[in-house]
């Protein structure tokens, strides 16, 4: 049988044949330019479904319309007042919801089985991992941007100025590499993007309120005010804030640092290792 | 089959349990290299997992094998160098483009931005998915992904390459043009390692043949030896007649061989191998007056050679893959 006539839509031996004949192998890429390639693909799949930015841009600007106009004035006196004091928080927010669905799509991932033609390749084991993250950062750096453009345009201005809204996001975006690996490692562990979703909303919400994001923990009861000044999302608002006012708080943006590292340091091995495995 | 061929790949009592079920239980394979080898068995036989370790994707939990030279176990990414994997354990990006897909493997193979797009390109050309190129893959048809599946395989020639039930689930055109596609690349050189579980699939394309059952080698040889161990296929003939239906069953009986009279009332078989006699049946039949609606010679099903191989029918979910249309 030959096929030299083929409809578009079938295979032509003929060229199938000379396709497969050379069998050049190109040098081995790099670790470096492979975890690069992923974060590309990372990136294509931002570009073919926009929408994606939707879920991880609206609810913060949700949440950043209704505290500032609902709940502002009661709680800072002005809106004005309330919206210098909780935009910084609520970057913290919107990039560290963002961070779940690092979670979630590479959850989407293991049950493809694209994963397996991944771990088949004579590649850098952890490059799927660190690319996907590099391509999260993009997203990471969108939504930041978001929350703050909106900010702005609702009047918010910050003491630091322009320099000092990029420092406070550059501070929640390297906090949220850290961060993400938490993530990773339920998005291998439960069965489905939904449950990593649930799992994951159901730890970072609860967290996100319990701190100084919305309101300032002076005036709550003791015990709740002690948890909110020790919860690392706390730390890093105020981190936030403090760069946005332009005064940094050397202490705080440490101990985010720290905490973020600690983070990698140990949801990082657990996630690769758990990749390889499954 | 030449023992003195090299063989591509050489495993020894691998084994591997999830949990309390053993899903491979030591199983040895020698596959000749520059041949089809055909893996058969139903569903939950342990053929995937067979790959997955020969393909370095979990590690045997006794046993060893080389693939290509290269210890498994030791020499893992060596493996990785020279094989591919294709079928339903190895995939494509779904959310991404036909094309950004191959580019994608190219890339990380090591090729350049250029080098990468050009053999995109070509194989895109070559399995007739250039003008469904710049489409998300999730909108392909069955066929279509499959080629790109396999194209996905070819970014860089792989000296191996894993098929895993690569016509499970297609119409029969793209099915033929799947065969193909292994044909042409064995001519080329490449040793495959198919898996199946359609009896009918080894015969066309494969060499040598084993068939696991529950995790074991149940039996081996080529598809010829295995089809006369199973015993007979069957001459099947629907009549246009029914009332002629005892007067058919004798002449087949005296003709051909032991004749089963189907449910359907125009229908009858006979135990027939041989197709030069189910030849002989047909034309004594004519000479005896009886019009035929139809007949077929049948192979042996996957269910009768395990019938005949392990006294079990395979289970009940490979019973009815096997009953599709084929």
């Amino acid at each position: 049988m030959t096929a030299t006539t083929t409809a578009p839509d079938a295979a032509d031996t003929a060229a199938v044949r000379r396709a497969i004949a050379s069998t050049a192998r190109p040098a081995r890429p790099g670790p470096l330019s492979t975890a690069l390639t992923f974060g590309w693909r990372g990136m294509l799949k931002v570009k073919h479904v926009p929408e994606q930015l939707l879920d991880v841009t609206i609810t913060p600007v949700m949440f950043l319309l209704m505290f500032t106009y609902l709940f502002g004035g009661a709680i800072a006196g002005s809106t004005s007042a309330y919206l210098d004091y909780t935009l910084p928080g609520l970057l913290v927010m919107s990039v560290l919801f963002t961070t779940v669905y690092s979670g979630v799509s590479l959850n989407t991932d293991m049950t493809k089985g694209v994963v397996d033609r991944f771990r088949s390749l004579p590649i850098w084991r952890p490059a799927p991992l660190l690319g996907s993250l590099l391509g999260d950062s993009v997203r990471y750096v969108i939504a930041g941007t978001v929350i703050i453009v909106v900010g702005v345009a609702l009047g918010f201005r910050p003491e630091g100025g322009p320099l000092g809204a990029v420092a406070a996001l550059g501070l929640v975006v390297v906090f949220s590499f850290g961060l993400s690996w938490v993530f990773s490692v339920l998005g291998l562990l439960l069965r489905s993007p939904n449950a990593v979703m649930n799992a994951g909303f159901m730890g970072i919400f609860p967290l996100t309120f319990l701190s100084n994001v919305f309101v300032d923990p002076a005036t709550l009861p003791g015990p709740l005010q002690a948890f909110v000044d020790v919860n690392p999302i706390s730390i890093l608002a105020t981190a936030s804030r403090s760069l946005m006012a332009g005064d940094p708080d050397g202490t705080a943006i440490v101990t985010s640092l720290v905490v973020a590292a600690l983070l990698a340091a140990v949801f990082l091995p657990l996630t690769t290792r758990l990749y390889r495995s499954r | 089959m030449t023992r003195s061929a090299p063989l591509a790949v050489e495993a020894t009592g691998l084994a591997k349990s999830f949990g309390s079920t053993r899903a491979v239980a030591g199983i040895d394979l020698a596959v000749p290299a520059g041949t089809i080898y055909g893996v058969l068995g139903p569903n939950g036989a342990g053929k995937t997992t067979t790959i997955r370790m020969l393909a370095t994707l979990i590690p045997p939990d006794a046993g060893s094998a080389r693939v290509l030279g290269h210890d498994i176990a030791t020499d893992a990414d060596a493996v990785r160098g020279l094989v591919s994997l294709t079928g339903q354990l190895a995939s494509v990006d779904e959310e991404l483009t036909g094309r950004e897909n191959l580019v994608l493997l190219g890339r990380l193979l090591g090729h350049g931005r250029a080098a990468a797009r050009d053999r995109a390109d070509e194989l895109l050309t070559a399995f007739g998915i250039a003008e469904a190129a710049a489409k998300l893959v999730k909108h392909y048809s069955g066929g279509m992904r499959r080629r790109l599946d396999i194209a996905a395989s070819l970014v860089v020639t792989p000296q191996l390459m894993f098929l895993d039930e690569p016509t499970t689930g297609l119409d029969p055109r793209s099915r033929n043009q799947v065969w193909e596609i292994a044909r042409a690349l064995v001519a080329e050189g490449t040793t495959i390692l198919l898996c199946t579980q359609y009896l009918e699939e080894a015969d066309q394309l494969a060499d040598g043949i084993v068939v696991i059952d529950r995790g074991q080698v149940i039996a081996e040889g080529t598809p010829g030896q295995l089809k006369a161990s199973v015993g007979s296929g069957s001459l099947r003939v629907r009549l246009l007649a029914p009332d002629q239906r005892a007067e058919a069953a004798r002449v087949l009986e005296r003709a051909v061989g032991a004749v089963v009279l189907d449910p359907d009332p125009a229908s009858l078989s006979a135990a027939c191998a041989d197709p030069g006699r189910a030849a002989l049946g047909v034309a004594e039949l004519a000479r005896a007056g009886v019009g035929l609606a139809d007949f077929s010679l049948d192979q042996p099903s996957l269910d009768e050679v395990f019938l005949s191989l392990t006294g079990h029918a395979a289970d009940a979910s490979s019973r009815t893959l096997e009953e599709q249309p084929s």
